[in-house]
């Protein structure tokens, strides 16, 4: 059974205002049947440091990737792994995290991967709960491990491939939402993070250039609509009926653009490239180009 | 000659002997142990290098004693506990030892002591990276290298 939507006038300009709650509203909510809260932070142990009381944590790291191959859990994993956070098929999920929601976000299309209805964003995160004076515990949470049903995930929907990205580029407009130096081709990852292994530095060509903290305002909630709109549309000139495929460096600051143009701004098929960077730059014989300007599609 | 000092090789086995959730509680245990900062740094940020390979800011600060006995200084921040963490292992691991011992201890270390499985094989990178950059300040400051 779902939770009653956060009604606050602040989201109602949103196309999908259900996806967010603030932090009032979680507050007076939590403890409610039906909800479970979650935490996804980059730092695997932020969480323990104290979370929201009657949180849980999914990382992203150890718990929604496999461990083998580069890709998600299947429909086996996810449902033990829900099953073991507590979470039913058909609950409300509020997810948060640190880095205005980065990690959250992306724990967020990963639930959506498999269908999961009702999952939703807390505007500003971990960081803005904590700012408010918010309760905050190191408790640990107990679980009643639920029976979270197998279902497949579809890779079809949200998802795209390299080869996708190959056939969209002069197609369908491409996100780049990293930093404008890893754009550029000045370097290969963000400022101030880890080499992650891409041999070529630069971008996919015809891609605009829209870090994702464009999204963001000072205290980390997601601006306006009508801010949103200005960076997206008249920005980076994105048709609302344009498919858009986003990409970054490993899919999780473009899965936060992937929730602004699918849950704000009301885009109906924008799908989020995982492999991003860290495939790209390293994939054989695959277009880059490298300068602040969007480049040409090359000639098939 | 490389070999894992006392102080390391303790650390190791208490992580190895527990279960992967626990071993984040051993981890975050040491993230609170890490001491501030000691004064003559603290006012000196152009002392101290950053790890640019760990996601979060971390910087340390190696010194090498006129008896040539070592001393690791680290600072990061606490939304950071797990690069505070590696860096609480690495400047404990470390400490008293002489040059030779630090610049013995084994590059793999930091994929030995059971955390690659509690928090991925990208994160212990960061920790790979924290004890390659310590082992070159004292390389560099009792001029070994």
């Amino acid at each position: 059974m779902t939770v009653e939507v956060d009604q606050s006038a602040r989201f109602a300009d949103y196309a999908h205002p259900e996806r967010l709650v603030s932090g009032e509203w979680l507050e007076a909510h939590l403890g409610t049947p039906g909800l479970v809260v979650v935490e996804s932070d980059e730092d695997v142990l932020l969480y323990e440091t104290g979370h929201i009381p009657g949180a849980v944590k999914i990382d992203w790291h150890t718990e929604l990737n496999d461990p083998v191959t580069r890709d998600y859990v299947d429909g086996e994993g996810f449902a033990a792994l829900l099953s073991s956070k507590g979470i039913s098929r058909d609950d409300t999920v509020v997810i948060y995290g640190d880095k205005s929601n980065w990690w959250a976000a992306y724990a967020l299309w990963v639930f959506s991967l498999f269908g999961h209805e009702d999952v939703r964003l807390l505007d500003g995160g971990r960081d803005k709960w904590i700012a408010e004076g918010r309760a905050v515990t190191t408790d640990k949470t107990d679980v009643t491990p639920t029976d979270y049903p197998v279902v497949g995930r579809d890779d079809t929907t949200l998802r795209a491939f390299k080869d996708d990205v190959l056939a969209a580029i002069g197609r369908v407009p491409l996100v780049d939402v990293r930093s404008p130096e890893e754009f550029s081709g000045q370097r290969t990852t963000a400022p101030a993070y880890p080499e992650e292994g891409a041999l070529r530095a630069g971008h996919i060509p015809t891609a605009q250039n829209v870090p994702w903290a464009k999204a963001a305002a000072e205290d980390g909630t997601f601006k306006s609509k009508d801010e949103l709109t200005a960076v997206y549309r008249d920005g980076a000139k994105l048709g609302q009926g344009d498919e858009v495929i986003a990409y970054c460096r490993i899919g999780e600051r473009s899965s936060h653009t992937w929730f602004v143009l699918t849950h704000l701004l009301g885009y109906e098929n924008v799908k989020n490239y995982d492999g991003s960077w860290t495939e790209w730059g390293s994939a054989v014989r695959v277009p880059i180009v490298t300068g602040d300007e969007p480049g040409e599609a090359p000639q098939r | 000659m490389s070999a894992v000092p006392p102080a390391l090789e303790e650390i190791r086995e208490d992580f190895l002997a527990l279960g992967v959730q626990e071993r984040l509680q051993l981890l975050l245990e040491f993230a609170n142990e890490l001491p501030p900062l000691p004064e003559r740094y603290a006012d000196h940020p152009d002392l101290l290098e950053r790890v640019i390979e760990c996601q979060s800011p971390v910087f340390i600060f190696a010194e090498v004693s006129d008896d040539e006995r070592v001393h690791l200084h680290a600072t990061a921040p606490p939304e950071a506990p797990t690069t505070r963490g590696f860096a609480s292992i690495v400047a404990q691991g470390l400490e008293g030892l002489t040059v030779d011992e630090v610049l013995g201890v084994p590059d793999d270390y930091p994929q030995t002591i059971g955390l690659v499985e509690a928090v991925s094989p990208l994160r212990i990178r960061g920790m790979t990276a924290l004890l390659a950059r310590a082992k070159r300040q004292v390389a560099e400051k009792a001029h070994r290298s």
